[in-house]
């Protein structure tokens, strides 16, 4: 009995760390509609500066409370940097560009604090006062326990009446249902925005100051709060506080209890709640139903055109060159063009979801590593030889594919998006715990190809011809009638379904093809590597996807090709440098600023009309989307 | 009046009965029976709130209706969904247009023809000028051919409303549903517009359903019109028939409503 | 646009570069591939004691006449780029073969791609079991005492304490299941009627200690076995504490005592722990003294670990150059077969068995000393006495491992 009640009441602790990150973002998102992945790093930073603030305001109850309280509103401040020096010029800008905007943050705060509290852990201070325990039916129980359980609910409340009682909360809230109705109010709305990132920012860091006394300031905070609480987010239904909230409970208690029942099962248990739960109700606990206007945008509506001859020679000679490469350079750079090459059908794979689907995943690489997990798998247990193995990785990948398309097509917008990185998650833990299968976080082993193709030479043009095959196959898609469906049901769901287009059929089998191309690229990227591990299905990974297609421009079809290159060669020169990741991370901030046609685009823009890369008569570029009303 | 007696005689392409929906406690649509002939112009008017819209949706299998019957040649189409019904030769214009601003114009009618013809899920087929010969002769229906490889954003929006005419017909439809065709349009405009659908319809022996605020259009170009108020179907006639209608004055009248005003019902 | 500019560039680069490489070499390259930016507080020690060790060979003259010289990456902890960066090393700088790695996994596929590219690699720091037995192979020879190893040396110690009630806690991930998997088979080997009752697996720094430590209570085991480190050891050994689980049990932790881990625990350190670690300020060797001043002269900062792994990998190094008298690969593996060396932690073998080097680890009671956690009472147990047989060694390898 006590034993149950204090596994209980832990549960409820660390539910509120937990909750005060989740209802940051779930706040944010509400009103700004940015997805806010700088929000781990938020977190990470209230540990921090919540660790400096005590040891300087010394001991004390009154101390420690008071340094957790400037903790927060310092990375409220932070909040406020970014929000006025970036995300501000964003809002109208597609998802795609907040998030990598976002991403490019995370890096440049991850540099920051290693650079200014150095590698090591940092151990949280102790709560004064509270250090002790308490005797629960002779269960001892820590009193800072019982702390934090106060603490969630009562910044509930706070919330609550922040929302209900005031001026600005009113507004807050009437923003989340109605933005445009909030800026015909005359309400200046920049300014409702801003201050409603700095709030849940200084939650953020709240939530990650609050748990010192039970943990430790560390650099890997960032990444490791992200998917949970994208969990509780997605769970508790987007923009909604009390559904943050009651999805923290759950799944801190489902955390709590699941050890004594599976303790394999930590991590994965987290997310069969949120599948579950999202297939009874796909917009989360206390989600609203999606409202006009919240279509993802990948940018704006330009007419797409098949190949014009300039565009066919330049694509010739590129290819020409490419087959010639092995005469021309040493076996170093045949390796660096490889793995160009395996992103390139990867970037590829991923720019046709978004660009003629319309639909952003987040949780792609889950696709990439899934095919190249197939791979490895097929050659670990069945022997299966290389040719054959290459060939089975796509299915393997649109397997997958379909199993969590199947789920995601259901949701469209950022729900399908936080769907998409959810799964991909889930994904990631399966192969990273399950290790009797998989290996787990050592990997399967000895993937090489077979004795004809394993030079390097070989190996290159094996990679060059069949990334090529795909990337073709994918061109060829988005101009069959297929990829005119697909476009359909991106460019106006009210019209292409009264025309008979079933679109959620034509969505999932573009999600599942998307897949298989992805798949592709991570089977030829294991034979290339000769192992593979969990990392190529993990978060980064599905970001480095997106920095891809974002780097090529999401409007152009060889954008990702160019995206890939640009990729690899920008990762390698800044590699070098100690703060590379500061570095990265400014850059890509920069570049999501001032170039948002991506480097693709705005090459195109300056050299392609020149050349002529692309058959397209002059009034055709300015065609600008009417907004469609749904009924 | 004889021309469009003659046509109401003729067989019914779309009949209603029994049609009931109620949103919350609100009984938007009530016991509303009614049919269309081929080759037949209804309008279906009523006050802004009517029920018009949440009608319209029933029909094309947008909502679910609560009760009653759709039938299309003596077909039920309730229960089946937007993609089924269109299918079964029910086409449909919006309010506000809808048509795909990434493809020409001609794509645009192309792409009804790719759906009709189950092509969409053919993955390596081309899909450019696929179609073509077919979609210019529809933009020509609609004298629109000449600016078929135009992009759908850029056209001005009385065209647009062309193209969604040529849209609506590229399955060789049946019946169509036209919510508010002439809507945000110029008045020459309007009777041209109109002008063409009911050609159209005559011609392709269509049987066409139209809501329009525009009593004008209404009283010069519907065979038969139909009116609904909160809900439930009050009169039924032809054009003289309704004008002199006391219910329907007194509905239009009483909720200060001017003929032919342009307003866009929210539903 | 950008592709043809890149791959222009990269044309035009390579066929510049190219040719000079086979120029006369000035230098002895080793190729050093390192997560330095994921676990610094790790790999920077490391890196620092590479460096001191090739400051000190170079001021002896260097090896065959010639200097040594490290060329460094950062692999981001990812494989792949590990894999790229080996290919990277040997063909544009020329290394003669590459060492370094902390992560498992990076160290596994560069044994992979040494294996399938016949080059030579030195696993300094990675504790995957199966990096020289399931997947070893001619070209992958291993430095720092393995998982298997570590957990035998505590197996052997929870023998020696009579608890025969056990329960196991460890990261969800590989390094946790090899690591109570060997303590197990260890100590079930040595004490036969010994009880596994309970095991728990939180996923890898995402621990929820509290929970944790309730269902550890809740079986009553005479012993915790704990592999958990970093933030998930900090918040276990808090909650724990707190929670009187530790109270009147024997605790193991594997790696505890290692100053990367027990350090950052600062005055809360467990007391009372069994653990491998090493205790740098206590070990009174003359060849240790003389490392540990070095190092603290040259770095201003205590040894680490990572500090004395990377001295050794080094020292390592220069011996099999030796002793091989050039830079051949096939030379270079056969020299590193039975390699025998000093070093500051006592002489060492590279077994030509299972290029398995026998580097032992120090085993020892925690406890707090200034505000400090320290090891007290501890013993060196020399890594070639915690490995399997010779039988069941050759068993684990694959046929053609060489």
């Amino acid at each position: 009995m006590g034993v149950y009640l204090a596994q209980f009441l832990s549960g409820l602790a660390s539910a509120s760390a937990l909750f005060l990150a989740a209802s940051g973002l779930s706040i944010i998102f509400g009103v700004t509609r940015v997805v806010n992945f700088a929000h781990g790093s938020f977190y990470m930073l209230g540990a921090y500066f919540g660790y400096s603030l005590v040891r300087n305001l010394g001991g004390g109850a009154l101390g420690f409370w008071v340094a957790l309280l400037i903790a927060s509103i310092a990375v409220g401040l932070v909040g406020l940097l970014v929000e006025v020096i970036i995300l501000r010029r964003l809002y109208k800008a597609p998802e795609l560009f907040q998030l990598i905007a976002t991403f490019g943050v995370i890096l440049v705060i991850q540099d920051v604090v290693f650079w200014y509290w150095g590698a090591e852990n940092l151990l949280g201070p102790r709560a004064p006062g509270l250090s002790g325990i308490v005797r629960i039916f002779d269960v001892p129980m820590p009193v800072y326990d019982l702390a934090l359980i106060a603490i969630g609910p009562l910044v509930l409340l706070g919330l609550w009446l922040l929302f209900n009682r005031t001026r600005w909360g009113v507004l807050v809230r009437a923003a989340t249902e109605d933005r445009e109705m909030v800026g015909a109010l005359g309400v200046n709305q920049s300014l409702l925005f801003t201050g409603v990132f700095v709030l849940g920012s200084a939650l953020a860091g709240l939530g990650g100051a609050i748990q010192l006394p039970k943990g430790d300031a560390n650099l890997l905070m960032d990444f490791g709060i992200l998917a949970e609480v994208f969990v509780v987010t997605v769970v508790g239904g987007m923009g909604s506080i009390f559904g943050a909230f009651l999805a923290a409970v759950l799944i801190s208690e489902l955390n709590t209890f699941g050890i004594l029942v599976w303790p394999n099962g930590t991590l994965v248990l987290m997310f069969i709640l949120m599948a579950v739960i999202l297939i009874v109700r796909p917009t989360g606990l206390l989600g609203r139903p999606e409202t006009i206007g919240q279509k993802t945008e990948t940018g704006p509506v330009e007419v797409v055109l098949p190949a014009g001859p300039h565009y066919k020679i330049f694509v010739a000679v590129v290819i020409a060159l490419l087959a010639l490469l092995p005469l021309l350079v040493d076996d170093f750079i045949l390796v660096l063009v490889t793995d160009i090459l395996v992103l390139a059908l990867f970037a590829t794979s991923l720019h046709f979801l978004m660009s003629t689907g319309g639909l952003v995943s987040f949780g792609h690489a889950a696709f990439y590593g899934g095919g190249a997990y197939a791979a490895a798998l097929l050659v670990t247990y069945a022997a299966t030889p290389f040719e054959l193995a290459l060939l089975l990785a796509p299915f393997g990948a649109g397997l997958l594919a379909l199993v969590i398309g199947w789920f995601c097509v259901r949701l469209s917008g950022v729900y399908f998006a936080m769907l998409t990185l959810a799964f991909a998650q889930v994904a990631w833990s399966v192969v990273f715990q399950w290790s009797d299968v998989t290996n787990g976080d050592d990997g399967l082993l000895g993937i090489w190809p077979a004795a004809w193709a394993s030079g390097t030479a070989t190996y290159y043009y094996v990679a060059f011809v069949v990334a090529a095959a795909g990337i073709f196959l994918i061109r060829r898609v988005v101009f069959a009638p297929f990829g005119y469906g697909l476009r359909a049901t991106r460019d106006s769901s009210l019209r292409a379904a009264a025309i008979g287009i079933d679109i959620k059929r034509q969505q999932l089998a573009a999600f599942v093809f998307a897949g298989v191309m992805a798949g592709l690229a991570g089977g030829l990227f294991a034979f290339s590597k000769g192992s593979v591990f969990p990392d190529e299905m993990s978060i980064p990974r599905s970001f480095d996807a997106l920095l891809m297609v974002l780097l090529g421009g999401i409007e152009s079809l060889s954008g990702p090709v160019v995206g890939a290159a640009a990729f690899t060669w920008l990762h390698d020169e800044l590699i070098t440098f100690e703060y590379w990741r500061l570095l990265l991370g400014v850059v890509i901030v920069a570049l999501v600023l001032l170039f948002p046609q991506g480097l693709g685009g705005a090459a195109r823009h300056h050299v392609g009309r020149y050349l002529k890369l692309e058959a397209s008569p002059g009034d055709l570029r300015s065609a600008t989307p009417k907004r469609e009303q749904r009924a | 009046m004889s021309f469009a007696e003659a046509r109401t005689a003729g067989s019914p392409a779309l009949s209603v009965s029994g049609l009931s929906k109620a949103f919350g406690g609100v009984q938007a649509v009530k016991d509303v029976d009614f049919q269309v002939a081929e080759g037949e112009l209804l309008a279906l008017i009523g006050p802004n709130g009517a029920g018009k819209s949440t009608c319209f949706n029933m029909l094309n299998g947008q909502i679910r209706p609560d009760r009653g019957s759709v039938k299309l040649s003596g077909e039920e189409l309730v229960g089946r969904s937007p993609a089924q019904i269109w299918r079964r030769g029910v086409g449909r214009t919006f309010q506000i247009t809808a048509t795909f601003p990434s493809m020409t114009v001609a794509e645009n009618v192309a792409m009804v023809l790719m759906s009709q013809a189950r092509e969409l899920f053919s993955f390596t087929r081309s899909a450019v000028n696929r179609h073509r010969a077919k979609a210019l002769q529809l933009l020509d229906m609609v004298g629109m051919a000449g600016q078929a490889d135009r992009p759908c954003g850029v056209l001005a929006y009385g065209d647009l409303k062309r193209v969604e005419l040529a849209v609506a017909l590229g399955n060789e439809p049946r019946v169509l549903l036209m919510d508010e065709p002439t809507a945000g349009m110029a008045p020459r405009e309007r009777v041209e517009l109109m002008g063409l659908a009911a050609r159209l319809a005559h011609e392709l022996d269509v049987a066409v359903l139209f809501t329009e605020h525009d009593m004008d259009i209404v009283f010069s170009h519907a065979d038969r019109i139909i009116v609904l108020s909160r809900g439930e179907l009050i009169a039924e006639g032809d054009a003289e028939q309704i004008r002199s209608d006391p219910l329907v004055l007194k509905t239009y009248l009483g909720e200060g409503q001017v003929y032919g005003q342009d307003k866009k019902p929210k539903d | 646009m950008g592709i043809r500019k890149v791959l222009g560039a990269a044309v035009l680069a390579a066929s510049v570069i190219a040719p000079g490489v086979a120029g006369a070499q000035e230098t002895i390259r080793i190729g050093d591939i390192n997560s330095y930016k994921n676990l610094p507080a790790f790999t920077i020690p490391y890196k620092q004691g590479a460096e001191l060790a090739i400051e000190q060979i170079n001021a002896k003259g260097g090896v065959l006449g010639k200097p040594l010289e490290i060329v460094s990456r950062d692999d981001q902890g990812k494989p792949g780029e590990a894999v790229r960066y080996a290919e990277e090393l040997f063909t544009k700088e020329n290394v003669v073969l590459i060492s370094g790695s902390l992560f498992s996994h990076v160290g596994l596929a560069l044994g992979s791609y040494a294996g399938q590219k016949k080059r030579l690699y030195l696993a300094a720091e990675p504790l995957a079991d199966s990096l020289v037995w399931a997947q070893g192979n001619r070209y992958t020879f291993r430095l720092r005492p393995s998982t298997y190893m570590q957990a035998a040396m505590l197996a052997e110690a929870a023998a020696k304490t009579g608890a025969k009630r056990w329960a196991t806690i460890a990261p969800n991930y590989a390094y946790g299941k090899d690591a109570v998997a060997a303590f197990k088979e260890v100590l079930k080997a040595k004490v036969p009627d010994v009880e596994f009752v309970g095991e728990q697996w939180p996923a890898l720094f995402k621990i929820d200690a509290a929970a944790e430590a309730q269902a550890l209570e809740s079986v009553k085991p005479d012993g915790i076995y704990n592999v958990t480190f970093g933030s998930d050891l900090a918040k276990f050994v808090r909650e724990g504490t707190l929670r009187e689980l530790f109270k009147e049990r024997t605790v193991l932790g594997l790696l505890t005592g290692e100053p990367e881990y027990i350090d950052p625990l600062g005055p809360e350190a467990p007391e009372g722990w069994i653990v491998t670690g090493y205790p740098w300020y206590a070990i009174d060797t003359p060849a240790h003294n003389a490392f540990v001043e070095a190092y603290q002269a040259k770095f201003d900062d205590y040894p680490r670990v990572g500090s004395l792994v990377g001295y050794n990998a080094m020292l390592s190094i220069a011996a099999a150059l030796e002793k091989a008298g050039g830079t051949d690969t096939e030379a270079l593996v056969e020299a590193f077969e039975g390699l025998e060396l000093d070093t500051p932690a006592g002489a060492i073998t590279y077994r030509a068995l299972d290029h398995q080097s026998t580097m032992g680890a120090w085993v020892g009671t925690t406890t707090v000393k200034d505000g400090k956690g320290v090891m007290v009472d501890w013993t060196y147990e020399k890594g070639g006495d915690y490995l399997p047989s010779d039988e069941v060694v050759k068993t684990l390898r694959p046929a053609n491992g060489g």
